[in-house]
């Protein structure tokens, strides 16, 4: 006989958030305002340091249809490439008070498109013993029809020589894969614009992570 | 040092719906069909948002008050409480939970769903509140009613109501579905019937706790959530610059 080990408890099962996920977490895009204060996809404040870029795209189910009921969450570190979090101490970078950065987006019920406006992220250390990872946002997506939160990174076109470095990058073996994380940099004349298409399914599927 | 830089335990996805299940007909065009690529904890996992005691209202968890307009919603007053642990049974403190769901009659108040059932003039819908120190959260509010869907042809959800949880890594982030005890509309949603393990989907339904019951005023019901826990051990696995 042995000790027994101590139980565990269990994970709650994932359910989907369903096509009205938007009363509850974006309740003026279901129609009513209620909260004082609201989350948003707007993650800078007057204050925040670092360049400021836009960041948008779509999500596409499996016929290449854009997805218009989809919640789009991003969670990045600031431009110093520091995580606003208790557990992250890299020195010499520092936290800046302004940039939670973390958003939410729902995509337009029309067009399918989401949007953030945020600033792009410095590079964050790696595991121990692995190279720094290139500027990334974590991405995790929820709608009807997605019975569990799929997580994904968006990485920078412009980003080449830190991207072919990057740790979790060279995780991906087929170079299409490795493709679907990476955003195209648009210059439209105002702020910069990255943009990254989701696809839930197919030829062209995204590179989801199991974090 | 605290727990927070950890990393995560591997979730277990046998006690998740997987991606696809064609009774569910719109997981079929929305579900990945290549492998997950399984990453090991980084930063950018082991942290995640904040929210602080400020950014909420004082009624953000009361639904029989918080969009009251002329009188308070019509239906079974509820009481719903629980508390938010990670798989280690630590309860996770000062964590956002928020909660949305259908009136009385299962109608929502959202653009798009246009179910003959009226709109209740004083519900809104949904709430949210921070555990405490202990991971515990509370709400008030109506009990919800069945809903029917465009599935199959006489599709009905059972009576729910919808939790969003963050914990404290990006990687804990969950949203769920709570039931209530003795719903006959249970077992007959794919929803419910697409988690592969009977068990693990018996942890989504809500038991009757009528010692937490306000006499002459609502029912309660009791909904523990469970987070994904983090390693025990500091030792290989430790992050970079710990």
């Amino acid at each position: 006989m042995v000790q027994p080990l101590p139980a565990r408890l269990h994970e709650t099962p994932s359910q989907t958030a369903g096509p009205y996920v938007h009363i509850g977490l974006i309740p003026h895009q279901a129609g009513f305002d209620i909260f004082e204060t609201n989350f948003s996809n707007v993650l800078v404040g007057p204050g925040t340091q670092g360049e400021r870029i836009r960041v948008e795209g779509r999500v596409l189910d499996g016929a290449g249809a854009p997805v218009r009921d989809v919640l789009v969450e991003i969670w990045q570190a600031n431009a110093a490439g520091r995580y606003n979090h208790p557990a992250d101490r890299q020195e010499g970078k520092p936290v800046d008070e302004t940039f939670r950065g973390w958003g939410r987006a729902g995509s337009d019920f029309e067009t399918g498109l989401w949007f953030f406006e945020t600033v792009k992220p410095g590079p964050v250390e790696g595991r121990k013993g692995h190279r720094p990872m290139a500027p990334h946002i974590n991405f995790w997506i929820a709608a009807r029809g997605i019975n569990i939160g799929l997580q994904t990174r968006l990485y920078f076109a412009d980003e080449a020589e830190a991207n072919a470095n990057d740790p979790v990058l060279n995780l991906v073996e087929r170079g299409q894969q490795r493709d679907s994380l990476i955003a195209a940099r648009e210059d439209r004349g105002g702020t910069p614009t990255y943009v990254l298409d989701i696809h839930l399914q197919g030829p062209r599927e995204t590179v989801f992570f199991d974090v | 040092m605290t727990h927070l830089d950890r990393e995560f335990l591997q979730r277990d996805r046998g006690v998740h719906p997987p991606a696809f299940t064609p009774d569910y007909k719109t997981s079929v065009l929305r579900s990945p069909r290549r492998a997950m690529i399984s990453l090991q904890s980084s930063l950018s996992e082991v942290t995640g948002p904040a929210f602080g005691h400020g950014e909420l209202g004082p009624l953000d968890n009361d639904l029989i008050l918080n969009y009251a307009r002329e009188g308070e919603p019509i239906g079974e007053r509820a009481f719903v409480h629980g508390h938010v642990r990670d798989e280690n049974g630590r309860g996770i403190p000062d964590t956002l939970v928020e909660f949305w769901q259908a009136n009385a009659g299962g109608r929502y108040r959202h653009r798009n769903d246009r179910y003959l059932a009226p709109i209740d003039p004083n519900f809104g819908g949904c709430g949210r509140t921070l555990t405490d120190a202990d991971g515990y959260y509370y709400f008030r509010t109506i009990k919800p009613g069945p809903y029917p869907w465009r599935n199959f042809l006489n599709s009905w959800r059972p009576a729910h109501i919808h939790f969003s949880v963050f914990g404290s890594g990006f990687a804990q982030r969950l949203i769920t579905q709570m039931y209530f005890e003795g719903d006959p509309l249970i077992w007959r949603d794919p929803m419910v019937l697409g988690i592969p393990d009977r068990a693990a989907a018996e942890r989504l339904i809500a038991p009757l706790d009528l010692a937490a019951a306000i006499p002459l005023d609502m029912l309660a019901y009791q909904f523990d959530i469970v987070l994904r826990g983090r390693q025990q051990t500091l030792f290989e696995n430790k992050l970079q610059g710990n």
